[in-house]
């Protein structure tokens, strides 16, 4: 099976972030790490990729920087990375970056997509289902767990109320939620992510150009909630609790 | 012109965010709602009663939702001026969907809009800390999609809307995946949504058994029990407990986390709530940062003397 896994370079998230003050966007160093939310998507795509004798070929879009990001991808064991870099995307939206990384997947072909639900650093959450449409197969989103064969993939969908099992044939799209424990790159893994095969390209490679769809008019911080009292347990604390739970009348 | 709301159909009724969303509606104009699921007579009145004047009706049967929905709801909302979904997954699928068919952005985490002439969105960026205005420059619909609770459930008393069954579309491979089996994990005690108290968990308890704790806490509270993504990655609970950006949004008047380190995606779902109460061993943790109460200690001593402070008052 050939697997398609789209993956985002993103500042890390221990490090807080910076917005440009003419653009408002997010200010991405040099080193970018893997967002945490696409190694489970990694994860899922090897696994299949084991069972089939497949291939797992990395998408992303954004500024390359040192790679760091896509090469801890690569060291987990994918096969090759495709990123599509253009000084003209800066501060795409989901709908661009659904038509980029869309036409980049369908340049090679795809049997399975696999995408996270959300960014860590964006997280509009709607991005993989906007490919889905421009690829024209079927999202199983929100994905606890994902088996596929028989030109057939096979989820557990979870719901506000528990999770129904959702089925369709391939090609498809599935969405995964973290409940997939990613493995880790082996020393052997990190040598050969050095020198597996990174393809760039730009939007112009791919026919897409972007649309100003919306202008931001303004970001403001919130105003952060007071730290109120902050006591060291002395075996007494929870009275604490109980004084502050009769206070609000909740008992 | 007109809005439209997305509402999905969550155990028979329309999904509580859905009437969040109808209510707030109702200040731009006419409401239209598009009703995915079985339907009934019941879920129209409580559209009706927040607002809606007219729903149209498409059951997808046994088919996932987002391709035939999308499908649907393109060749309907075609001159409205917005269209406003929750942040239920349903919601994001059909969404997102929707969007790429139109052509159109999606604003996503959003707590206030404004429709005059343009329309105009407040959300949150970066873990809830940057507010931003966002004015949509596009003709047609702005696909809206908003933060649970960012707007309340308000009746209007308004009378039964009109309601259109829309045929299914033949939305091809979009709507070729099949739901075949559908589990629930209700639990016992008020919805962790509609709860006054909440009792939260997160990867501090040290294993699945010690929700027993959490769950005798809560039911001395009159509370439900939620927890962090950690938890429910880790399997001690189902997601439906998972409080959260990507998980439920919950402002009860106290919420009180153990073992919860506080992560920002974990804030955004709680630091809406009244009060604020942690237990935590570390007292560098971020979420004493929001507490109006924080003990610095281990919640194996701390909850269960709780426990039994509350039991010796029943
Ligand atoms: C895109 C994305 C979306 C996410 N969405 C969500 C979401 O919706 N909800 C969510 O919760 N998280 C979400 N997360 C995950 C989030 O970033 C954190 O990883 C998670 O919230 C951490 O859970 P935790 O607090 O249980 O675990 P940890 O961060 O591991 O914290 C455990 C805490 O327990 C304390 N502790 C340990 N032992 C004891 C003891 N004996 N007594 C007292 N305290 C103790 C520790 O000091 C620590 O602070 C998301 C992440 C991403 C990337």
């Amino acid at each position: 099976m050939n697997i398609a896994v789209c993956v985002k370079q993103i500042p890390d998230p221990a490090t807080p972030y910076e917005l440009d003050d003419a653009n408002h966007w997010v200010i991405r160093p040099e080193d970018q790490v893997l967002d945490d939310t696409d190694r489970s998507g990694v994860e899922i795509a090897l696994q299949l990729a084991e069972a089939t004798d497949g291939t797992v070929t990395l998408y992303s879009m954004g500024p390359s920087g040192s790679l760091q990001g896509v090469r801890q991808a690569l060291a987990m064991g994918a096969d090759e990375a495709v990123i599509v870099e253009d000084e003209g995307l800066k501060g795409s939206d989901a709908l661009t970056t659904a038509r980029i990384l869309a036409a980049a997947i369908q340049q090679k072909g795809f049997d399975l997509v696999v995408a996270g639900t959300e960014s860590t650093d964006g997280y509009t959450g709607v991005m993989p289902q906007m490919m889905s449409e421009f690829l024209d197969v079927p999202c199983l989103s929100f994905a606890r767990k994902v088996d596929a064969g028989d030109g057939q993939v096979t989820i557990e969908r979870q719901t506000s109320t528990g999770y129904d099992v959702v089925a369709a044939p391939i090609p498809a799209l599935v969405t995964v939620t973290a409940g997939i424990e990613p493995r880790y790159p082996t020393f052997k893994g990190i040598m050969q992510a050095k020198s597996k095969p990174v393809t760039t390209m730009t939007a112009a490679d791919l026919g897409v150009s972007q649309d100003a769809t919306q202008v931001i008019r303004s970001v403001e911080p919130v105003p952060a909630r007071e730290a109120g009292e902050i006591v060291e347990d002395d075996g007494e604390a929870y009275q604490k609790i109980v004084a502050l739970l009769e206070d609000r009348k909740v008992i | 012109m007109g809005i439209w709301v997305f509402a999905e159909e969550i155990s028979g009724a329309p999904s509580p965010g859905s009437l969040e969303l109808v209510s707030k509606a109702r200040d731009f104009g006419d409401v239209s709602v598009f009703y995915v699921g079985a339907g009934s007579d019941e879920a129209w009145a409580a559209l009706g009663d927040h607002g809606a004047t007219a729903v149209s009706h498409l059951d997808t049967g046994s088919t996932l939702p987002s391709g035939p929905a999308a499908a649907a709801l393109a060749e309907l909302v075609g001159d409205a001026s917005v269209v406003l979904f929750g942040m239920g997954n349903t919601d994001r699928d059909v969404a997102g969907r929707l969007a790429a068919k139109l052509g159109k952005p999606v604003v996503a985490n959003v707590l206030d809009l404004s429709v005059d002439g343009a329309v105009s969105v407040k959300s949150e960026i970066l873990g809830g800390t940057k507010a931003v205005t966002t004015e949509i420059t596009t003709d047609g619909p702005a696909i809206v999609v908003t933060r649970p609770k960012a707007f309340t459930a308000s009746p209007s008393g308004g009378t039964a809307p009109a309601v259109t069954t829309v045929a299914s579309p033949d939305s091809g491979r979009a709507g070729a995946a099949a739901i075949t089996e559908q589990h629930s994990e209700d639990s016992d005690g008020p919805s962790l949504e509609a709860a006054d108290v909440v009792v939260s968990g997160g990867r501090g308890l040290g294993g699945a058994e010690k929700f027993e704790m959490m769950d005798e806490l809560a039911a001395l509270l009159g509370g439900a029990v939620g927890g962090t993504r950690a938890v429910v990655d880790a399997g001690w609970v189902p997601y439906s407990y998972q409080v959260g950006q990507t998980g439920k949004t919950v402002k009860p008047s106290v919420y009180i986390a153990c073992g919860v380190s506080g992560a920002m995606q974990h804030l955004v779902g709680m630091k809406g709530s009244n009060t604020i109460i942690a237990i935590n061993k570390d007292p560098e943790a971020p979420i004493f940062s929001v507490s109006d109460l924080g003990i610095v200690g281990d919640l194996h001593e701390v909850v269960p003397q709780l426990i039994e402070a509350l039991k010796a008052r029943a």
